[in-house]
């Protein structure tokens, strides 16, 4: 949020619409830009259609809700007016996975990034850190055209002990050095893995992926020239997630001729299931087998 | 409005800014609506009929469209965008769009002009094909661009209120009183499945939208007499309007009107020939 306020000082594209959710949060930049905020009620389909309008006028506007509100509520207008048009839109969600655990499955935002990923023109984010939160954002004010931002919460430790960042599609953020085992990371799980590695005596690497969108056959050789074997780990369904991402480029890549094998992948997600009874994020993640303590 | 050309006698239906004759307009969108749904076997003949006096008036005598990238243009959401031949009809008689190309082109492979409208197509403002869409983004656009003196319209179906996406729109719009934001609704009492009495009666329709806290007015929605006072009586506004347009689907074409089916059918050879020959002498 800070790192949106900075950038709406500087650019007067910027809006912020919220599906009346934020509080707290939100108000900063409600405060010093109140003609570019607006709070459009408990609609989240009208909020990415009033955002596609702005858009067309030549605004850059966030659209702020949580868990899959943001998304799942309001998917058509995100395909065929946001991403269609190729609007400056950034839906924005808060709560991925099972960051609003005790709210219960409605509340779960584990299947959002295969929703989103598979359409055109739309780049989904999950970054692991408020650093490479704000470098995301970063990015989005950059890039122009659709974007899907999904935060975790406030909060998190910072996982890289460096400023500045490069953040972009097919970009792997290198966390822990190792060899043999690779375990590429998507989104705030990114902290648990760390903890779990290092209290190991492993010597796997651990890169963050906060973009699940856009590899390509580079990196797919990168990991195989490194790496004997790889883990890819998401708070999110098995099925069309981060994990599958991977697995995609890896496919590509070898039906390229780009590598000469598929390393073995093994997906660290929810087994496509719900969970419905009520836990914290720690123990739904868990309760889902989001851990590397089975392998490592 | 300052830089703004003035508008002639909108209360006479004939001609207005553009110096194109409303009924002239009319009986263009009409013929040119027959001959693409019979050229190129599609749908929707009748719900290009029914919208073709709403399209006349707006673009002969109300909304300042041309050239389609004027910056403070007049925007037009068509929402109901199957009725796209009626839609390319009216922009090309505008001279947005050449209407030779369009003749040729309309839901030919590999061309812009879609079924359903194109933004792709100058003089469309969004590419819309699933109902419910445009009003949230007509809302948004026109939120920013009121203060240049833009007005802002949109043209939904009464089939298409079924949809809850609108009725958002229509309670934030209220709220934040944008009243440079003009909603018509072509209301021809037929849906896709049924009558619109039948599957969702939506009566009484202008009462919902006062409740609502909007402006409404209820025209014939076949008298551009009718259409363009209401158009410009909505300019005065606080709120914005809505002008509940009472229509017929297949209006213009004796055997098409009131029916379901040509809501679907492609014309025939001989119903084509048939239905021009009402358009031409009426």
């Amino acid at each position: 949020m800070s790192r949106l306020v900075e950038h709406a000082r500087n650019d007067d594209r910027i809006y912020l619409l919220t599906g009346d959710l934020g509080y707290s949060v939100l108000e900063p930049f409600r405060e010093e830009f109140p003609d570019r905020f607006l709070n459009v009620g408990i609609a989240e389909q009208n909020m990415v259609a009033v955002a596609t309008g702005l858009a067309r006028e030549g605004k850059k506007v966030f659209t702020y809700s949580i868990g899959n509100f943001a998304t799942m509520r309001a998917m058509e207008q995100i395909r065929y007016d946001v991403a269609y048009h190729s609007a400056d839109v950034i839906i924005v969600s808060v709560g991925a996975g099972y960051a609003y655990g005790p709210l219960g499955p409605s509340h779960h935002a584990t299947e959002d990034v295969a929703m989103m990923r598979c359409i055109p023109n739309m780049i989904v984010a999950s970054p692991a850190d408020p650093l490479e939160a704000a470098s995301v954002v970063d990015f989005f004010i950059e890039h122009s055209g659709p974007g899907f931002l999904r935060l975790n919460k406030a909060g998190e430790r910072c996982l890289h002990d460096k400023q500045v960042i490069d953040v972009g599609p097919d970009k792997l953020l290198p966390i822990l050095e190792g060899s043999d085992t690779v375990v590429l990371s998507h989104g705030a799980i990114t902290s648990l893995m760390v903890d779990e590695i290092q209290a190991s005596n492993s010597t796997f690497a651990l890169y963050s992926c906060p973009f699940a969108s856009g590899f390509t056959s580079v990196t797919a050789r990168y990991l195989v020239d490194s790496y004997r074997q790889v883990v890819t780990v998401e708070e999110h369904q098995k099925s069309g997630g981060f994990g599958s991402a991977i697995l995609e480029m890896f496919a590509d890549a070898r039906a390229a001729g780009f590598i000469a094998n598929i390393p073995p992948v093994r997906r660290i997600a929810i087994e496509d299931q719900f969970v419905s009874v009520s836990g914290s994020q720690e123990f739904l993640r868990r309760r889902a087998g989001l851990t590397l303590s089975g392998i490592l | 409005m300052p830089g703004r050309a003035c508008l002639r006698d909108p209360l006479r239906s004939g001609t207005g800014w553009s110096g194109v004759d409303s009924l002239e307009m009319a009986a263009a969108i009409r013929r040119l609506s027959l001959e693409l749904c019979f050229r190129h076997r599609a749908s929707h003949v009748g719900s290009s009929l029914s919208v073709a006096d709403i399209l006349a008036v707006l673009f002969a005598q109300v909304a300042r469209i041309e050239p389609a990238k004027f910056e403070d243009r007049d925007r037009v959401f068509f929402s109901k965008g199957h009725a796209s031949a009626a839609y390319y009809a009216a922009i090309s008689q505008m001279g947005l769009i050449d209407e030779g190309e369009l003749l040729e082109n309309f839901g030919v492979e590999g061309s812009q002009f879609t079924t359903h409208i194109s933004h792709k197509v100058p003089g469309v403002e969004l590419s819309t094909g699933s109902l419910g869409h445009a009003l949230g983004v007509a809302l948004g656009s026109a939120m920013v661009t009121s203060h240049r003196g833009v007005r802002t319209y949109v043209i939904l179906s009464d089939g298409e209120l079924d949809e809850g996406s609108n009725w958002e729109a229509i309670l934030l719009a209220a709220q934040l009183k944008i009243a440079n934001l003009t909603l018509v609704i072509d209301a021809n009492s037929i849906q896709s499945f049924g009558r619109t009495s039948e599957v969702i009666d939506l009566e009484p329709l202008p009462e919902k939208f006062t409740s609502f806290r909007w402006n409404c007015v209820e025209v014939d929605g076949h008298s551009h007499a009718e259409l363009a006072r209401a158009f410009e009586e909505a300019k005065n506004s606080k709120v914005p309007t809505c002008l509940v347009a009472r229509t017929t689907k297949g209006r213009g074409v004796s055997f098409m009107e009131d029916k379901l089916e040509w809501h679907y059918r492609t014309p025939s050879v001989e119903e084509y020939k048939k239905a021009l020959a009402e358009i031409d002498m009426s």
